[in-house]
């Protein structure tokens, strides 16, 4: 069982997760580095597949990288480039090394990034391929194929409360939940109405909880240095809205770093407070020494020896999480 | 009249619904908007990359194929048996289908045969919550 199941299900303690910087060149050295620095305040991190769709380092390559240096993964997966035939390869092949917890997820469009003709695949899309992976946890792959032992797998996946159609957002958790789903990350949103009114929809709709057939809800807060980011992601990424209130206040501050850090902090707070959060997803564009300070100011305690002090524990009698039946 | 059908498919359902013949009608269930459409060929709802103004991430100018399918839902006088089935999980396409009939599929029953996996993990999730509840 993988720790972010394990403190999910049990809901023994909040769950932060954060994104994995995506990755390039330069070997190990930087996976060490980076897990050095996580390892420390988050439960498990994401790792990313062709973010923005931008071909990076691959989701399994990176998951299996960043497992080897003490950091659970999430491993991310859209639907863009690669159809139910590899879905189910890299689903099964990184369950090989132990990687357990997934995020799966449409993906942005090709046109999002900068190969925009590149052939978009989407040969599933979000809810299919929580299903497909709900499917091998059950000892078989998508046609019928035995698939024994089966994988012990995690399905998350992702949905937007920001985004129209707003009243229609919480029959798309109860769909991914129903195929599967057990957690959900969710976009940033800069507008604490909208994700308020989500979480208390899903939350009212009997959808969040331990159990299958509900989910654990993770918002998403961003770490920016200033507004230029809220502006680029205002016009660049697809389905987040800045609002201009928003934008001023960052734009109009002395220090616009310090006036970003505390819109975060803000969002966090009221995230946090909100039905069936259990925790949120951090993504970290100044690349300072801020996560660390969000994560203080939100009360966080760092794992001095995050192997043992973290709440993981095996479960009885297993011995090995490779091996299991 | 298996010759003919698809000719009088295609000439109803291409002017009226942009119909892109993938061979397994989902069209009232959706809301009388077919999710071929859609960009991405989404066929379970809406992506998070709508933008503000209810258009698409792809195709700027377009609405989201999946909102109108909520309005059409909501406004046009459907079915209750074809609403009901709004939400389903729908599986993922068959490729084979392609640029075969629909209407010919419906009647043979070729547009409901699902992969062996998905359909008894279906039905095994179903029992699951259905024990639960």
């Amino acid at each position: 069982m993988s720790r972010l199941s394990d403190v999910l299900v049990r809901g023994v303690d909040q769950v932060f997760t954060a994104e994995f910087p995506a990755l390039d060149a330069g070997g190990m050295a930087v996976v060490a580095k980076h897990a050095q620095r996580l390892r420390p305040w988050f439960t498990a991190c994401n790792a990313t597949d062709n973010p923005a769709a931008h071909a990076h380092a691959s989701n399994v390559a990176t998951a299996i990288a960043m497992r080897q240096h003490g950091l659970e993964p999430i491993m991310q997966i859209v639907c863009r480039d690669k159809n139910r035939l590899a879905i189910q390869a890299d689903m099964v092949g990184a369950a090989l090394h132990g990687v357990e917890n997934l995020c799966l997820l449409t993906g942005d469009d090709v046109t999002a990034g900068d190969e925009p003709e590149a052939k978009r695949v989407f040969d599933l899309d979000g809810p299919q391929a929580i299903a497909v992976a709900d499917t091998l946890t059950r000892g078989t792959y998508l046609s019928g194929r035995a698939l024994q032992p089966p994988p012990v797998l995690f399905p998350g996946a992702v949905e937007n409360p920001g985004a129209p159609p707003f009243d229609h957002r919480i029959e798309r958790v109860a769909k991914k939940a129903g195929a599967g789903a057990r957690f959900l990350q969710l976009q940033i949103c800069f507008h604490p109405d909208r994700l308020a009114g989500f979480c208390r929809g899903v939350a009212a709709a009997a959808l969040v909880g331990h159990a299958p057939g509900t989910v654990s809800l993770l918002p998403t807060i961003v770490l920016v240095k200033g507004a230029r980011a809220l502006r680029y992601m205002h016009e660049k990424v697809p389905g987040i809205d800045v609002p201009e209130d928003t934008m001023r206040r960052v734009s109009a501050a002395a220090d616009q770093a310090e006036a970003a850090y505390q819109l975060t902090l803000e969002l966090a707070r009221e995230a946090l407070a909100l039905p069936g959060v259990r925790g949120l997803h951090v993504t970290d564009f100044r690349h300072d020494d801020s996560v660390e300070r969000l994560m203080r100011d939100l009360g966080r305690i760092p794992a001095a020896h995050p192997e043992e002090s973290d709440a993981y524990r095996p479960a009885v009698g297993v011995q090995d999480r490779h091996d299991r039946p | 009249m298996p010759t003919f059908l698809p000719l009088i498919e295609d000439a109803i359902k291409k002017p009226i619904w942009n119909c892109r013949t993938c061979g397994q009608c989902v069209l009232h269930a959706t809301g009388m908007t077919c999710p071929m459409t859609c960009p991405k060929e989404l066929r379970n709802g809406p992506c998070g990359g709508v933008r503000e103004d209810g258009s698409c991430e792809v195709v700027p100018g377009m609405r989201c194929v999946w909102l109108k399918a909520y309005d059409r839902k909501e406004s046009w006088p459907l079915l209750p048996a074809w609403k009901r089935h709004f939400d389903d999980l729908r599986p993922p396409v068959d490729h084979r289908l392609h640029g075969t009939s629909s209407w010919l599929n419906l009647v043979t029953g070729r547009d409901r045969v699902q992969p062996r996996g998905w359909a008894w993990a279906r039905e095994a999730r179903a029992a699951e919550l259905g024990a639960l509840a």
